[in-house]
């Protein structure tokens, strides 16, 4: 399936496993009913990567996150947005692996993933095929800046430019 | 009022250009209808029965009148010459053609304006007080926190794609004004009875539609430094465990009905615990930053009783009703707050033309400081008039037809667009409105009966607010034909109450008659100064209920 | 739209809005028989039985895909001195207006003037 990262079009080292068999494939993308299952069967040079339902509480996941390289979170419609706080939590946790969104989201939500935490999207081949990369880099840059603190977007927070303004000028008048 | 900075200005100008682009990817096939009616609905921009319908934020109610001017100018350019205001404090022009829509945009974003949010699975339009900055009962005027509140929840990453639309609304006084317990979350300035310093109370869940809920207080005092992080915990613990699985069982208040407030308010705590505040509240230069734009204006200095005004009153007895209906104490001696009624006999209830908005618009420039309100009753408010003023006022007001002297009686109704315009409807509102405002037409009975608040809407989506009406009307349809469900009790300010059905649903011409029984059996039963609500409390719903039965039997 | 799928009881018409200006619009058979879009519920075109409705359908999906209107459904009707009336109330008001503004919809004839669209 087509991947995006912030850049645009990205190579997916992952590779998908059918069930918690992993052999030895290097980057290997399990399921997570049988997550547990592939950990056991780690080999040393192996990195594991799980992707999960949008339903799945953070606190079932927190446990995983020291052995995951990457946690890819489905989005079974675009409009379901769990995905979004989900990657806010595991981001929170510390987690610094890849987080991945997988579904069909559609480029106006493109800022609002990497907001989030998001590293790289994955679409369906007919979403990806009615939305061309260039749309996804054009609505990446839809705001220049934002209103919301704390969301990955430094040096481009409307409160925090307007702190820095005070502070740069502290007798101007209002 | 709040003035945009270069950075609002530049938010809404990219918010135009991306909503433009956006429908170019929808016209050329990029997304499909199911993909782009989410984004145009998060732009306001509705598909009606007839038409495309644009629902243009107006923020805590408050425009002036370079603003309503502009309102104007577009219903005349792009629309039928009219809009309507709506129970939530925006403002709906019913006829507009989505190519049209990027330009109806930068027009608006020429006065500050947009239509950002006003519908969709996000946060909407926070609404107030329309008698902010002036109410006697105020506390401290909310405003300044919707404001903060509108900025942080505009295009919000995480919180865009909801299981459910979310409403917040805002009250600083003693009474509610702004119906917070209806609302997914209700702000309520107080003061902490240690500290003296306003804080807020938070209340969770409420919220009308098929379920109705009164909401329930999660935190009574939250110091007003924590409340972008204590937003940001109740939203995501929504986000992340409202039912999605059910349009109609999707709002906040069903999870908070599900699992108890208390545990709700368990895992609001527990997640605002693991936040980090200093990283996502406002400073207090900021918060001060947005205050300031709501100071008071530059209020003369004058005697509490205008000779002006008594004279005139004594004069004209039309006037001197007008004014003891519309008018309402303010905070400054001499001073008044104004509502003008657009629940005149025969237009449809909150609906304006252009003529109408720019002779408001003149009034509030000439004679309110440039300002004016638009309240969750479609009515509009002028809320700094000089009490020696109001007479020219009323003169003027006349000759728009915007004098009607029924603020808060049994013809301000509030009504829902209804079939007649809205595609989600299942009967009409419009014309049972004008019914019974043409039944109680004769406005010494209108005094006589007193504050009397009646609510219609025409779906169970309830954006008539019928539950808290202290008469609902519902409309529904029963073996296709329009049918009306009455409720009685309901209350919409700070004794938050939901209305009870008083019987099965009535055929459109049978409406106006069980309202009259309704109102007899308390003109009847009411006790010397006993409102209408006050009455219903005091005897219950029974003798209501006998009374509708018996237009039912008449009906039949 | 599958022809398995239960559709309204025929006599029926074919409604829809159109994409960029929000009308509602009424597939119609111009004047070569070929099926277009009206603004005009008099002309809107009426099919009688099952082959009828599934035309209206094809048409209806091919206008959708083109992104030319929306929300197109088939609506049943009544006639009345020859004009097709929609038997629900709601599709009734699609046709006419507000009914508290006679002035305007197309009970005033807005948009009827325009030739129909292909």
């Amino acid at each position: 399936m087509p991947l995006l990262d912030r850049n645009g079009n990205a190579a997916d080292r992952w590779t998908r496993s059918e069930g918690a068999a992993i052999g030895n494939i290097p980057a290997a993308l399990v399921r997570w009913e049988v997550l547990a299952e592939a950990l056991d069967a780690q080999e040393p040079e192996q990195v594991i990567g799980v992707l999960i339902p949008n339903s799945v509480a953070f606190a079932e996941l927190a446990s995983f996150l020291p052995r995951l390289a990457l946690v890819a979170i489905a989005f079974p419609a675009y409009a379901d947005g769990r995905g979004f706080s989900l990657a806010r939590q595991i981001r929170r946790a510390g987690f610094a692996g890849e987080i991945r969104a997988s579904g069909p989201l559609v480029a106006d939500q493109f800022a609002y993933a990497l907001s989030c935490g998001f590293d790289t999207i994955e679409l369906p081949e007919a979403s990806a095929a009615r939305q061309p990369v260039e749309q996804w880099l054009h609505a990446r840059d839809a705001f220049s800046h934002t209103y919301q603190r704390g969301y990955r977007a430094a040096g481009r927070n409307i409160l925090d430019r307007r702190r820095a303004a005070r502070a740069a000028a502290p007798a101007a008048g209002r | 009022m709040y003035r945009y900075d270069e950075f609002d200005e530049r938010f809404v100008r990219e918010r135009v250009a991306q909503f433009t682009d956006q429908v170019a990817r929808r016209l050329d096939g990029s997304l499909t209808e199911d993909e782009f009616k989410p984004l145009r609905l998060k732009n306001g921009v509705y598909l009606q029965l007839h038409a495309y319908m644009l629902r243009i934020a107006i923020p805590y109610g408050t425009l002036n009148s370079r603003q309503l001017r502009q309102l104007a100018l577009i219903g005349e350019k792009y629309d039928r010459g009219y809009g309507h205001f709506t129970t939530r404090q925006n403002l709906q022009f019913n006829w507009p053609k989505l190519r049209d829509v990027p330009e109806i945009l930068g027009l608006l974003a020429d006065v500050e304006m947009h239509c950002i949010q006003t519908s969709g699975n996000c946060i909407r339009n926070v609404t107030a007080d329309h008698f902010a900055g002036v109410a006697r009962d105020e506390i401290e005027d909310p405003r300044p926190t919707a404001e903060l509140i509108r900025q942080w929840s505009s295009a919000h990453p995480e919180f865009s794609y909801l299981p459910r639309k979310f409403k917040i609304a805002v009250t600083g006084a003693e009474a509610d004004r702004a119906v917070i317990k209806a609302h997914d979350i209700g702000l309520r300035l107080r003061r902490h009875p240690d500290t003296h310093e306003t804080c807020y109370e938070i209340s969770v869940g409420g919220g009308l539609g098929r379920t109705p809920m009164i909401g329930k207080v999660v935190r009574d005092y939250l110091p007003k430094q924590d409340l972008l992080a204590y937003l940001e915990a109740i939203m995501r613990v929504y986000n992340l465990e409202g039912r999605r699985d059910n349009k109609y069982k999707a709002r906040v208040k069903i999870l908070v009905h599900e699992i108890g407030a208390e545990e709700f308010t368990r895992r609001v705590e527990a997640e605002f615990a693991l936040l980090d505040g200093p990283s996502i509240n406002a400073d207090p230069e900021e918060v001060a930053r947005i205050a300031a734009y709501f100071a008071p204006p530059r209020y003369d200095v004058l005697p509490a009783v205008s000779n002006t005004l008594e004279a005139a009153k004594a004069s004209n007895p039309a006037f001197a009703r007008w004014v003891e209906v519309n008018t309402t104490p303010h905070k400054i001696p001499g001073y008044t707050a104004l509502t003008i009624s657009l629940k005149p006999q025969g237009q449809a209830p909150g609906d304006a033309t252009s003529e109408q908005m720019r002779a408001v618009a003149d009034l509030a420039e000439r004679y309110s400081f440039d300002e004016l309100r638009v309240t969750h009753a479609q009515n509009l408010v002028l809320p700094h008039v000089r009490q020696r003023d109001l007479y020219v006022i009323w003169q003027q007001l006349g000759e728009a037809g915007l004098a009607t002297a029924n603020v808060g009686l049994v013809t301000d109704i509030i009504s829902c667009p209804g079939l007649d315009y809205c595609a989600l409807a299942t009967a009409r509102s419009i014309p049972i409105a004008q019914a019974i405002q043409s039944r109680f037409a004769d406005e010494a009975r209108q005094r006589e009966i007193g504050p009397l608040g009646i609510k219609i809407s025409g779906c169970i989506n309830a954006c008539g607010h019928h539950h808290v009406g202290h008469i609902g009307i519902l409309g529904l349809e029963k073996r296709g034909i329009e049918s009306y469900q009455i409720t009685l009790g309901g209350d919409a300010t700070e004794n938050a109450a939901i209305g009870e059905i008083l019987g099965p649903g009535l055929a459109a011409e049978e409406v106006p008659d069980a309202i009259e029984r309704i109102v007899g059996v308390y003109l009847a039963a009411r006790s010397e100064g006993e409102s209408f609500i006050d009455n219903v409390r005091r005897i219950g719903l029974a003798p209501f209920k006998a009374a509708f039965q018996e237009t039912a039997r008449a009906a039949a | 739209m599958s022809a398995a799928a239960k559709r309204v009881p025929l006599p029926a018409i074919l409604l829809a809005n159109d994409l960029l200006d929000g009308d509602v619009v009424f597939a119609t058979a111009d004047g070569a028989g070929a099926l277009a879009w009206t603004r005009d519920p008099a002309a809107a075109l009426v099919a009688a039985d099952d082959a009828a409705a599934a035309r209206l359908e094809g048409f209806a999906a091919a206008a959708l895909a083109g992104n030319r209107v929306v929300d197109a459904y088939l609506v049943d009707v009544a006639l009345e001195s020859g004009r097709p009336v929609p038997r629900h109330f709601r599709e009734r008001f699609k046709t006419l207006g507000p009914s508290n503004r006679p002035d305007l919809g197309k009970q005033a004839g807005d948009g009827i003037a325009s030739a129909p669209k292909g």
